[in-house]
């Protein structure tokens, strides 16, 4: 398996990221990272959120420019549909999460990807959040994502590689697992 | 105080294989044990527990298996039996009874302060075993006060617990094995699963503790494997050692309908919330345990042994519910005791040598203490190899111990300019 590990390139620095992992076991404390954002409404349903810096590695960061979100809700809301609903950012940020850690963890096992795609489908019963029946919660009755993988593999490595990535991933952690949640008001 | 060149703490298989290698090396020694001759076999374990590996494989050094059931799995009396026979066969200095109160490092080695009195020594191996402590998760602070809690080293069988539901949590042979038998009993069952390893327990007809043998899975040494911190903490195989030689996977325990939910992760407003990530478990489980298999297959092909045992064949996927529960209501007496199958650690509260890393681990480096030389660790998770906390593992590792142990010693008495220190 060795001798081929250069051939494969899904543009992933395995390198990197395993030296990142020994520098870290070493120093614990570095590896707690701090993520933000920042969130402004604008009119109605409508909000502008920044992503700018963070902090991990026992400093302060910066992204290379300033990302800009904007969330609304769509017109059968009664919205005026500027952005993405907040929802679908969390299965954008599931899917991400997820693709990223496929290419990552392909490299590291020496496959060679040539097209990745999920497909992510969160399913809601609207009678949660508009208060109409208690017993349904507010949150997705359920999520479903759907890869298509064409890589240098047989499908149950491909399945490995998805399922790995899912043991691995923030943010499947983060949506299926309970967090707690602090919200002030200064 | 009496002086000795080596002090085995832990009278169980490991100390024991260990013993009998010192033996063989010369090396004068005693085995202190806080009880009789394999303590933990005799007094931490539940009624219906079986070994997991077969009769045959609990080999020693100078010692194995002679009955007329190799395929068999011992009870836990025949277990201690096995043990205590050995200890006398080859004669080893165990003194039973002999709680060990500290160990301390000194200029000649080490001081152990037990309760029958201290022993100098220049060399100790700590045998104590791996399993001394019930882990018990942080969540469980959160329990309701009228749900009973216990852990598997009190459980002795279904009959202590009350009637009504149980909420098992854990899924390795531990919980697998509790949750059939109290399930059993007739109190329904609910098993808390998150990363578990399924397997077959017969595989072409032949146990699969015997094809992690033949195929040399078992002798993967730590020091060639790619994540060696991980391995030393995959949960154990899904298995029993009962004489029917079943599978004890989860689609045998929800045929008899033990419901499964996913990890227990939190508890708010009285209900236990449980990880939506049962499906993706179940799915990596199932592929891990292909791998293993298609590996064994690869074996059998390749030494010629396709004849011999039956064809190769594969388990129907876990069957799993698409959206299994994530959240249960722990105050409506649905649950009446939760027990705690969420491994073990060991415990090292008379260690008084600064050995530990952050975690509490002793730090080794395959058994040889790495902060303190002369210190040495046997019968822990994948120590040196796959199969070092197994009775099977225990010799291999003594062997290789000892000889280190032995060359330490003649190391120590050449650069200290002791002629007698080496006895």
């Amino acid at each position: 398996m060795a001798e081929s590990e250069s051939t494969v390139d899904n543009g992933v620095n395995v390198e990197a990221l395993l030296g990142a992992r020994a520098a870290l076991t070493d120093a614990p404390e570095a590896a707690k990272f701090k993520w933000r954002a920042t969130c402004e409404w604008k009119n109605g349903t409508h909000s502008n959120s920044t992503v700018e810096g963070y902090f991990g590695l026992g400093e302060e960061h910066k992204h290379r420019t300033t990302f800009s979100f904007d969330a609304d809700h769509p017109e059968t809301f009664a919205s005026e549909d500027n952005g993405a609903t907040p929802v679908e950012y969390v299965l954008v940020g599931l899917a991400s999460c997820l693709t990223a850690g496929v290419a990552a963890i392909a490299q590291h096992r020496n496959i060679q990807l040539r097209s990745v795609t999920a497909t992510i489908e969160g399913g809601m019963d609207l009678q949660g959040i508009l208060g109409i029946d208690s017993d349904v919660r507010n949150g997705f009755d359920g999520i479903k994502v759907s890869y298509k993988i064409d890589a240098d593999a047989s499908d149950d490595d491909i399945k490995a590689l998805v399922a790995q990535s899912q043991k691995r991933s923030a943010v499947y952690d983060i949506v299926t697992n309970p967090t707690n949640v602090t919200v002030e008001v200064n | 105080m009496p002086t000795i060149t080596t002090v085995v703490i832990g009278a169980g298989h490991a100390g024991l294989a260990m013993s009998k290698c010192l033996a063989d090396r010369s090396i004068d020694h005693v085995v202190i044990e806080r009880g009789e001759v394999a303590n933990s076999w005799r007094t931490e374990r539940w009624d219906s527990l079986r070994l997991l590996t077969p009769n045959w494989q609990s080999r020693l050094p100078g010692y194995g298996y002679e009955g007329d059931d190799p395929d068999g799995y011992r009870t836990m009396p025949e277990t201690f039996a096995f043990i205590d026979r050995y200890a006398s066969v080859i004669s080893a200095p165990v003194q039973t009874n002999t709680k060990v109160i500290s160990v301390r490092n000194t200029d000649a080695g080490y001081l152990v302060a037990t309760d029958q009195g201290d022993w100098q020594c220049r060399t100790v191996v700590l045998a104590t075993g791996a399993c001394n402590i019930p882990n018990i998760p942080a969540v469980a602070d959160a329990v309701p006060s009228k749900i009973a809690m216990l852990t598997p080293v009190q459980y002795r069988n279904p009959d202590q617990l009350d009637d009504g539901g149980v909420l098992v949590v854990g899924a390795s042979a531990t919980g697998t094995q509790l949750a059939e038998e109290i399930h059993r009993s007739g109190r329904p069952v609910t098993l808390a699963a998150g990363e578990h390893i399924r397997v077959p327990r017969v595989y072409r007809g032949r146990d699969i503790l015997w094809w992690m043998d033949v195929a040399g899975v078992h002798d993967e040494r730590y020091d060639e494997i790619e994540d060696i911190v991980r391995a030393r903490k995959v949960p154990s195989f899904q298995l029993v050692g009962s004489p029917q030689r079943e599978t004890l996977d989860f689609n045998a325990l929800t045929d008899i309908g033990v419901n499964l939910i996913g990890r227990f992760a939190g508890i708010r407003d009285g209900k236990g919330q449980f990880s939506g990530s049962l499906c993706n478990q179940c799915a990596m489980s199932d592929l891990k345990m292909n791998r293993l298999l298609g590996a064994f297959d690869e074996w059998a092909t390749e030494n010629g042994l396709d004849d011999e045992v039956e064809a190769p064949h594969r388990l129907p996927p876990t069957e799993v519910a698409t959206l299994p529960p994530l959240s249960m209501d722990l105050s409506d007496g649905g649950i009446r005791t939760i027990l705690w199958a969420t491994g073990y650690r060991p415990d090292y509260s008379w260690l008084e040598v600064p050995v530990f890393d952050r975690k509490g681990r002793v730090r080794h480096d395959g058994g040889v203490v790495v902060d303190h030389p002369g210190m040495y660790l046997m019968g822990m998770q994948f120590l040196r190899r796959r199969k070092s906390a197994l009775i099977d593992g225990a010799g291999d590792d003594a062997r290789d111990l000892s000889d280190h142990l032995v060359s330490y010693l003649g190391g120590q008495a050449v650069s200290a300019d002791r002629p007698n220190a080496g006895k």
